[in-house]
């Protein structure tokens, strides 16, 4: 169905960033104008989501040139669910900053930066034009460098640079990709690209270009060897925007890899191999850098580079059931990133340390909020029921049955220290004594006003039901993710609804 | 011509990536810039290069009967360009402050945070 209804959700954020520039400095007026914002935008995603669920594909072509002629937007069912959990969290991570943050950032324009980038993240999940991603993504990146940099501790600017450096490298590759595609095959619409790259007579350069491609989506979202930059910056912010970029910002390197190896580069036999060594070695280093951290934020860092290996391991494996296992990890894992590393922030705020060593009983003075932490946890862990057990099964059973059993050691491993780190975590944050005697005055919680608490539990208890939803009703997210990768599996289906109209059940 | 630039893309690239991996903040700072520039002259040559036609067509009829040069990478260069000025000149500011806050130029200097766990 063509619909201009698929940029609402985009200008939702877009409008909300500029009425905020109308009341620079003005802390009360930027938080009510943000949350507002985010809980419009949040509806339109969920209406934008249900009518894909409806009518099949939703288009809308810029100025009315049809494809492949203008830019096109378009939200098919893959789309639709990312746009939806950028929605989920962008709603929790907006609420908790007005508690989470202090005066200053806020003042000097961290909502009008939030929401530009989940503007940009917005755009790039729906756009159907390969230079119009490019472009996005930049959107997104100078967001996050002004967001990463706020503040500007000494610590920040460190990993920073990193954090610049790497980012601006791997738009150079994007970039120099997409103008190598568009000279042998001369289009950018990704559906047109994808029936065009058939007829290109030159083999070798087309898996060079994929695998530029692979490099600069790789960097962006933290694989091996390219993510070097991701543990020495993430746990430089307040954990407000640590929470962003951990659920996120990774995520879009993932989905542009989906998208750009489903429709375009049907992966041959040596790209997959390519992606299943990268897996395991992502697999492994990550969990091996997470065993000996005992600073909680660190410790994600590497997990969130640990479990991008599951991801790309079920793009190399390239069977239904696999790409079932990556959309439904991809639902899973973002929003329990993004309430772990909130909830990090409530503990500094307990505690004023982060250190595992020394943390504790947190058990005895906090139990509610212990176990809506506790289900975040365990969930990202994978007990069964909890939602990331569903996705889990479907890695190993398709590495199994695939004979990749490397692979299937590597993600049991994984699997393992993941299970081993928080149990750590647990044992030393919630049930160990405090090693040192508390005083009331240290706890910076309990002193705050009953709002802002409830802006910083809220949130996370919200995401905490969202997982919790996710395990308990897999067989709904089951389907879902069963559609998305039949969807994905066949791309023709995309090509027909972009270039000739067929839009599915309208 | 295309030999000319495919030369001078290679040493771009070459040149960028070499002043990326030294020490100095602003050689970074200025292989980034290389890339950059690397990059956008890639995509014209990609483009195809044509000489002396103009994208116009004539009044009288209705599709290209001509070669002509194509537009579209001149445009994605024009997008390409502004980007990396925005994203340049916030590196060139974040350098600035870098080097105020830890007063050197050596980006090896900067690892000291990642000892600790």
């Amino acid at each position: 169905m063509i619909t201009n209804f698929i940029l609402a959700p985009i200008l939702a954020h877009m409008v909300t960033a500029i009425l905020l520039l109308f009341f620079w400095q003005r802390v009360k007026a930027q938080k009510i104008i943000s949350i507002i914002g985010n809980l419009v935008a949040f509806l339109l995603c969920v209406r934008l989501f249900y009518a894909t669920q409806q009518h099949g594909y939703l288009i809308v072509q810029a100025g009315n040139w049809e494809a492949p002629f203008g830019i096109i937007f378009v939200s098919d069912t893959f789309s639709s669910i990312m746009v939806l959990r950028t929605a989920v969290v962008s709603l929790a991570v907006g609420i908790y900053s007005t508690a989470a943050l202090n005066l200053s950032r806020i003042m000097y324009g961290y909502f009008f930066i939030f929401h530009l980038l989940v503007m940009g993240l917005l755009g790039a999940f729906l756009t159907g034009d390969l230079f119009n991603l490019y472009v996005w993504f930049e959107v997104v990146i100078i967001s996050s460098f002004v967001l990463l940099t706020l503040g500007g501790k000494k610590m920040q600017m460190e990993g920073a640079i990193k954090y610049v450096t790497l980012n601006m490298l791997a738009s150079m590759i994007f970039l120099t990709a997409i103008g190598i595609l568009y000279g042998i095959t001369g289009t950018l619409n990704m559906a047109d690209l994808a029936v065009k790259i058939d007829a290109v007579e030159n083999k070798g350069l087309v898996s060079v270009t994929g695998l530029l491609f692979f490099a600069g989506f790789g960097i962006k979202s933290a694989v091996f060897p390219l993510y070097f930059w991701l543990p020495s910056s993430y746990h430089t912010p307040p954990s407000a925007i640590a929470a962003i970029f951990g659920g996120l910002l990774t995520k879009m390197g993932i989905y542009a890899l989906i998208r750009m190896f489903t429709l375009i580069f049907q992966p041959d036999e040596f790209t997959k191999t390519v992606f299943i060594i990268v897996a395991i070695m992502t697999l492994v280093t990550g969990a091996l850098g997470s065993i000996n951290k005992r600073s909680i934020r660190r410790l994600l860092s590497y997990l969130i580079v640990c479990h991008i290996g599951y991801l790309v391991a079920g793009i190399g494996i390239y069977t239904e059931i696999a790409l079932m296992g990556v959309i439904f990890y991809l639902i899973h894992d973002v929003i329990v990133k993004s309430n772990l590393l909130m909830m990090t922030g409530i503990i500094q705020k307990i505690r004023e340390t982060i250190d595992m060593t020394r943390l504790g009983g947190l058990y005895k003075d906090y139990p509610k909020l212990s176990v809506v932490i506790a289900v975040a946890m365990f969930s990202l862990v994978g007990i069964p029921p909890l939602s990331g057990f569903w996705p889990k099964i479907q890695f190993f059973g398709e590495a199994l049955k695939t004979g990749h059993y490397i692979l299937l050691a590597a993600i049991i491993f994984a699997s393992f220290v993941t299970l081993f780190v928080m149990a750590k975590m647990w044992s030393e944050v919630f049930w160990k004594e405090s090693p040192k005697p508390l005083t009331e005055e240290t706890d910076r919680f309990v002193q705050l006003p009953f709002m802002e608490k409830a802006a910083l539990v809220l949130p996370v208890t919200f995401l905490s039901f969202v997982s919790l939803y996710i395990g308990l009703s897999a067989g709904d997210i089951y389907e879902l993710a069963q559609k998305t990768a039949v969807e994905l599996m066949n791309p023709n289906l995309y090509i027909d609804a972009v270039l000739n109209g067929n839009y599915g059940n309208d | 011509m295309e030999l000319l630039m495919v030369l001078l893309v290679g040493i771009l690239y070459s040149a960028g990536i070499f002043m990326m991996l030294r020490r100095s903040m602003v050689k970074l700072l200025l292989g980034l810039l290389l890339l950059g520039n690397g990059a956008n002259i890639l995509i014209f040559l990609t483009g195809g290069l044509t000489k002396g036609k103009a994208p116009l067509i004539d009044e009288r009829q209705k599709t290209f009967v001509d070669a002509y040069a194509d537009p579209v990478p001149q445009a994605l260069i024009l997008t390409a360009i502004d980007i990396s000025f925005a994203l340049t000149s916030f590196a060139i500011i974040l350098l600035k402050k870098v080097y105020e806050t830890t007063g050197s130029d050596d980006l090896d200097s900067l690892n000291i945070q990642d000892l600790d766990i």
